[in-house]
């Protein structure tokens, strides 16, 4: 039982940092509730530590040492890696959440207009839910369990309902809110029927036993029907197709603030997720596996659709928020690309899934950059006193010689999620190109390719409006927010674009790793069937031995 | 220490970029100016230190480790060919700079940031021997491009920046999708991913015939765009005409050649059978262009655009050339990169000079120019001369080689075999026949795109250069067209005096803002063509002559990496003539020393078709 709980430190750390903000943000001295947000942070920064293991006496345990019957084995070194990139793309977030609740109602305490009321002030909720979020997104990468991982997926997502909701005083963040959460209760309805349909049709809710079953006796239909359904819920969380179609209201309601939260996290438990359930399903970690053909195809079709979908449809908008929620929907596609080509030779050109996880960190550096300089500026504020939100595209003409700062943060973060070289988001893109031909899904390959020259379109258009346009006369009402932690988030997104294609090899290897699977421990314990070929191990080996 | 040079030639500019955009104002010009003709020098040095006797291998070569998980490195060498092309850059660099001295008044440290970023990515492609090196900087010149077309251009320019982008990204994209192709071809062999292209060159060679024919049609897809080829082109003469005069010369000096360049080091390396089979398509997509485009060159009013579809034809004659594989088209085509560079870089100065002078590019509004310009007026005779290709000046060389290559690539009657062919039946010998699937039907036809070329660049020529003195009417860009009619003589009366005004993008804070407009472009430019106009094109014209004259040493210095070209080429096609091991729909186009080629069944096959159709 022990090994179970070594094997969730950050997320302790998480939960400990959680109940610390809670109390501290309902504190009535204002110095003592805007430690909300550092204590956040080192709370981040504690859980990333302890999930690397480095730390003496916390040895995070991966699935493969604990019980293999018990911790998940599928993706054994997945866990440390997604516990990683969640707490560091985390801190970067935070960055992004100062000022985005309680604006108003601090400023008339601080003017002396009202009292500190407790039932009045968001602040401590707020960051309880964003630290609740990143907690279950954390638990979803340790997820052996259906049960789990369902609870997990649901922990990751319910706080996400309410900081859409809270997020701003405006009538479309409640009704954004409000179609997020209906919306994401029919996916995880979807996704818990599936898993239900999985339960009986291999007997377990258990990922490896469901695994061992499938491996030997084939995907039946009742477990085929199961993963397909859970695959459709989880296109939800991924904002995939056909499951995208709140994506764009929701990201244009929610504070920008809160939609880069949005287009990162929920995305990448839901891709943990699709992992986990495609490892069930399929990769029995040989060289060249795929998986079954059924599932195979509607991957296929639902990554083409994905990637085609989004990109079409941003072309058409003119809200930079909507633009964005867009290509959120097709950096989606893109990554499935990834999930379609499987584990491949194991090594880093040729795995799909290191492919996706490396893309996960690409796309969460640079789209905090984009997301970011949005939410770094306000307009005029409304009747309530709350500024109001940019999103036109209007409103970043000329951003590049009004605030050259920002400006060239969003023309290098858009030209990144282009997939620019030689940013960051074409060192992401490689990979998959790699594995996707290695795999052999050249068809594919070229949906991605002309995709990405779809994308040109709208990405030319943001940036075109920040550096070619000239600064009109009326946009002086955009102004840059007071808080200044927003900006040093999306510059050190922007900065991470560019250091990270640099030197980004160590990022590389951590997540070729991380894709690998440790095969030595269950052909000891449970020899499978005869056929599977023994696997590469070599990739965990350092790293088991500086643990024990 | 040579090593080092090549990674200076990319960084120096970068560097001077960041020097400009950062730095003070007011001394953007001279920073560029330095580092351009630092580079310059570097690539001197560079001329001098490379070892002319063998040419064909790779030197200067470097390497240095980065993000090895995925195989990159950032390698870089060159042969002569890419050295060439390197010094046809670093030429065309300070001559940018140089002519947009008085042309960009607006924004001027991002202007000369950008060329600097553009310069060094150009560097960067002829440089570069990692594949995923080579694109990026292939790709990274499009964003400096987009940006000065779209901030520095003319009216329509955001449209012209916004399609030149897109045109050539996703050609781009899917050439990606071709070039990992190979890099995963070879990874299968090799057991280990590499992007260097030597490794990737060799394992090319053991790609089957379909998948060389895929890997032709992706890396064509990107290349093509770029030349860009016959129904591929449309981006080009919007983005020439929009695009400040030294972003025109850049485009039509350096960029397009990354297209050509990419065909001659990837598109016939990694698929030399496929291309080998392809060339009659491709060059008849050629012939179309040069005819094409010449018509269409003749039909136009716009200087600007005349010279930009002058360059459809001019690089369809070098695709024609390398797609008759054989020394003498291969050297014929390298030779055009080089010479379209000079002549059309030049054309496009000329014509940057006189809008600058006039604001118009309508050839119906500009005439007789000789008389008040004369010093422009010969240079724009001699370039026009040199465009044509008038034996003597270097257009000529490169044509008549590309021309020749086309006409002797006839495998049929290379050893007398076959000889099936519409033309001289009976195997009438093309005297140093080489093999390969053209032939003087296609020499011929194309030939016919040097008599267009002459007479529209003649046209062209006469109406603007010679004849009566026509002036626009109006002043500026409000003169396009509309009032400027005037008959010639109306217009050189009114206008005889040196008084063509300018609009607010000609005043450079010259002290005589307070004076009438009309005063104001002479403050900066006199009537004819100043010392800094006259030496931008001098080294031009000096180029353009001594190579037509005397192109021996620079065919001689190619003469290596095209022969290494052609044989492999030859190496690729022979096993699959020699067994008829050809896969089935395959039909082999070649004849090889004396062999009679068959179908599997023991017919001939059908060769006459090619030419005939």
């Amino acid at each position: 039982m022990m090994e179970r709980v070594t094997y969730l430190y950050p997320e302790i750390a998480l939960f400990i940092t959680t109940c610390i903000v809670m109390i501290v943000g309902l504190s009535r001295e204002l110095k003592h509730r805007k430690l909300c947000a550092p204590i956040s942070g080192l709370g981040l920064l504690a859980a990333g530590v302890l999930a690397t293991g480095l730390v003496p006496g916390f040895h995070v345990a991966t699935g493969a040492e604990v019980d293999p019957t018990a911790g998940q084995i599928l993706l054994p070194n997945l866990v440390p890696y997604a516990k990683v990139l969640v707490a560091g793309v985390g801190i970067l977030l935070l960055l992004l959440q100062a000022g985005t609740v309680d604006r108003v109602e601090e400023a008339r305490i601080a003017s002396g207009r009202a009292a500190f009321n407790p039932l009045r002030s968001n602040r401590a909720e707020y960051y309880a839910f964003f630290l609740f979020s990143l907690t279950g997104l954390m638990l979803c990468a340790s997820a052996d369990d259906l049960i789990w991982l369902f609870l997990a997926l649901e922990l990751t997502s319910l706080p996400t309902y309410i900081m859409v909701t809270m997020s701003t005083s405006r009538h479309s963040s409640q009704e954004a809110g409000v179609k997020y959460f209906f919306l994401g209760a029919l996916g995880a309805a979807v996704f818990l029927y599936g898993f239900t349909l999985l339960y009986g049709a291999t007997g377990s809710t258990n990922l490896n036993q469901i695994h061992h079953a499938i491996a030997a006796g084939g995907l039946s239909g009742l477990s085929l029907a199961g993963m397909l359904l859970a695959l459709l819920g989880v296109c939800f969380k991924i904002a995939a197709v056909p499951m995208h179609f709140y994506t764009a209201d929701v990201y244009q309601g929610a504070a920008s603030s809160v939609s880069a939260f949005l287009a990162f996290v929920p995305k990448t438990a839901g891709f943990i997720a699709i992992l986990l359930l495609a490892s069930c399903a399929g990769w029995t970690h040989g060289a060249g596996d795929s998986l079954p053909d059924a599932l195979r195809t509607v991957l296929w079709v639902i990554a083409a659709l994905t990637m085609t979908v989004g990109n079409v449809l941003a072309i058409w908008q003119n809200s930079v928020k909507r633009i964005l929620a867009y290509s959120s929907i097709a950096h989606s596609g893109y990554m499935l690309v990834g999930v379609v080509a499987g584990p491949g030779g194991g090594t880093f050109a040729t795995s799909g899934i290191a492919a996706v996880l490396f893309y996960l960190l690409c796309y969460g550096v640079m789209n905090i950059g984009t997301f970011g300089v949005l939410a770094c500026l306000e307009g005029r504020a409304g009747a309530d006193g709350e500024p109001a939100e940019i999103e036109s595209l209007d409103d970043l003409r000329g951003l590049c010689q009004r605030h050259p700062v920002l400006g060239w943060t969003m023309v290098i973060c858009t030209l990144s999620l282009l997939g620019l070289p030689p940013l960051l988001g074409f060192f992401g893109k490689v990979p998959l190109f790699t594995s996707a031909i290695s795999a052999g899904e050249i068809p594919l390959v070229v949906v991605l390719g002309l995709n990405s020259a779809i994308a040109a379109f709208y990405y030319l258009r943001i940036v075109g409006s920040c550096l070619l346009e000239k600064p009109e006369t009326t946009t002086g009402i955009v102004r840059v927010t007071p808080f200044g932690s927003r900006p040093a988030g999306a510059l050190a997104s922007a900065a991470g674009v560019i250091v990270l294609a640099i030197f980004g090899n160590g990022f590389m290897a951590a997540s070729e790793k991380a894709a690998a699977y440790d095969g030595g421990h269950v052909e000891k314990k449970e020899p499978r069937a005869a056929g599977v070929p023994e696997t590469a191990p070599q990739a965990l080996g350092p790293a088991k031995a500086e643990g024990h | 220490m040579n090593e080092l040079y090549l990674f200076l030639l990319m960084v120096i500019p970068l560097a001077a970029a960041g020097v400009v955009a950062l730095g003070p104002a007011g001394r953007e010009k001279s920073v560029s100016m330095a580092a351009m003709l630092l580079c310059g020098v570097i690539t001197l040095l560079l001329l001098l230190a490379f070892d002319w006797t063998r040419a064909a291998t790779m030197q200067f070569e470097a390497s240095v480790a980065w993000l090895p998980r995925l195989g990159l490195s950032l390698s870089v060498g060159v042969d002569s060919v890419a050295l060439l092309l390197i010094a046809l850059t670093a030429l065309l660099g300070p001559i940018c700079v140089a002519c947009s001295y008085t042309a960009i008044t607006e924004r001027v440290r991002t202007y000369y940031a950008w060329l600097l970023v553009l310069q060094s990515a150009m560097f960067g492609v002829f440089a570069a021997r990692d594949l995923v090196l080579f694109y990026i900087a292939f790709e990274f010149t499009l964003v400096p491009m987009y940006v000065l077309i779209a901030l520095y251009g003319s009216t329509n320019r955001k449209k012209a920046a916004t399609k030149f982008f897109l045109y050539t990204f996703t050609g781009s994209m899917i050439a990606l999708a071709g070039l990992v192709y190979v890099a995963w071809h070879a990874a299968e062999m090799r057991k280990g991913w590499s992007f260097d292209i030597a490794t990737l060159e060799l394992a090319a060679r053991t790609l089957p015939a379909s998948a060389q024919g895929w890997v032709l049609a992706a890396l064509l897809a990107g290349f093509a765009v770029k030349v860009p080829l016959f129904p591929l082109h449309t981006w080009l003469p919007l983005a020439h005409t929009e695009a400040p005069t030294a972003g025109s010369v850049i485009l039509a000096g350096v960029l397009l050649k990354l297209g050509t360049y990419g065909i001659y080091r990837f598109a016939i390396p990694f698929a030399p059978a496929a291309f080998a089979e392809y060339a009659p398509a491709i060059s008849a997509v050629c012939i179309v262009g040069i005819l094409y485009g010449g018509l269409i060159c003749w039909v136009q009013t716009d200087v600007k655009k005349l010279v930009a579809y002058s360059s459809v034809a001019h690089l369809g004659f070098c695709i024609l050339g390398m797609a008759a594989l054989n020394t003498a088209g291969l050297s014929g085509s390298i030779m055009y990169m080089i010479n379209h560079g000079l002549s059309t870089g030049a054309l496009f100065l000329l014509i940057g000079m006189i809008y600058e002078r006039y604001h118009t590019r309508n050839m119906k509004e500009l005439g007789g120019l000789a008389a008040k310009m004369p010093v422009w007026a010969t240079f724009m005779v001699f370039f026009a001369m040199a465009s044509v290709g008038l034996p003597g000046l270097n257009g000529f060389v490169s044509e008549f080689l590309c021309l020749i290559g086309a006409f002797q690539a006839d495998g049929r009657w290379g050893a007398g075999s076959m000889g099936s062919g519409l033309w001289g039946s009976g195997g009438a010998a093309v005297p140093g026949a080489t093999w390969g699937s053209l032939g003087p039907w296609y020499a011929g036809v194309a030939g016919v795109g040097m008599i267009v070329a002459a007479m529209y660049l003649l046209y062209m020529v006469g109406r603007v250069v010679f004849g009566p003195l026509v002036e626009p009417a109006g002043h500026g860009h409000e003169a396009h067209g509309s009032e400027s009619h005037a008959a010639p003589g109306h217009g050189s009366e009114s206008h005889a005096a040196p008084g063509h005004g300018s609009e607010s993008r000609a005043t450079t804070g010259h002290g005589s803002e307070s004076r009438a407009t009309t005063e104001r472009v002479h403050g900066v430019l006199p009537a004819d063509l100043n010392l800094r106009e006259i030496l931008t094109l001098a080294p031009l014209a000096v180029l353009c002559l001594g190579l037509g004259v005397y192109p021996t040493p620079v065919l001689e210095a190619i003469n290596g990496p095209v022969q290494k070209t052609a044989y492999m080429v030859e190496d690729a096609v022979k096993p699959r003539l020699a067994g008829e091991r050809a896969p089935a729909g395959v039909r082999p186009v070649f004849d090889l020393g004396g062999h009679e080629a068959t179908n599997p069944d023991g017919t001939k096959p059908k060769e006459g078709e090619v030419i005939g159709q």
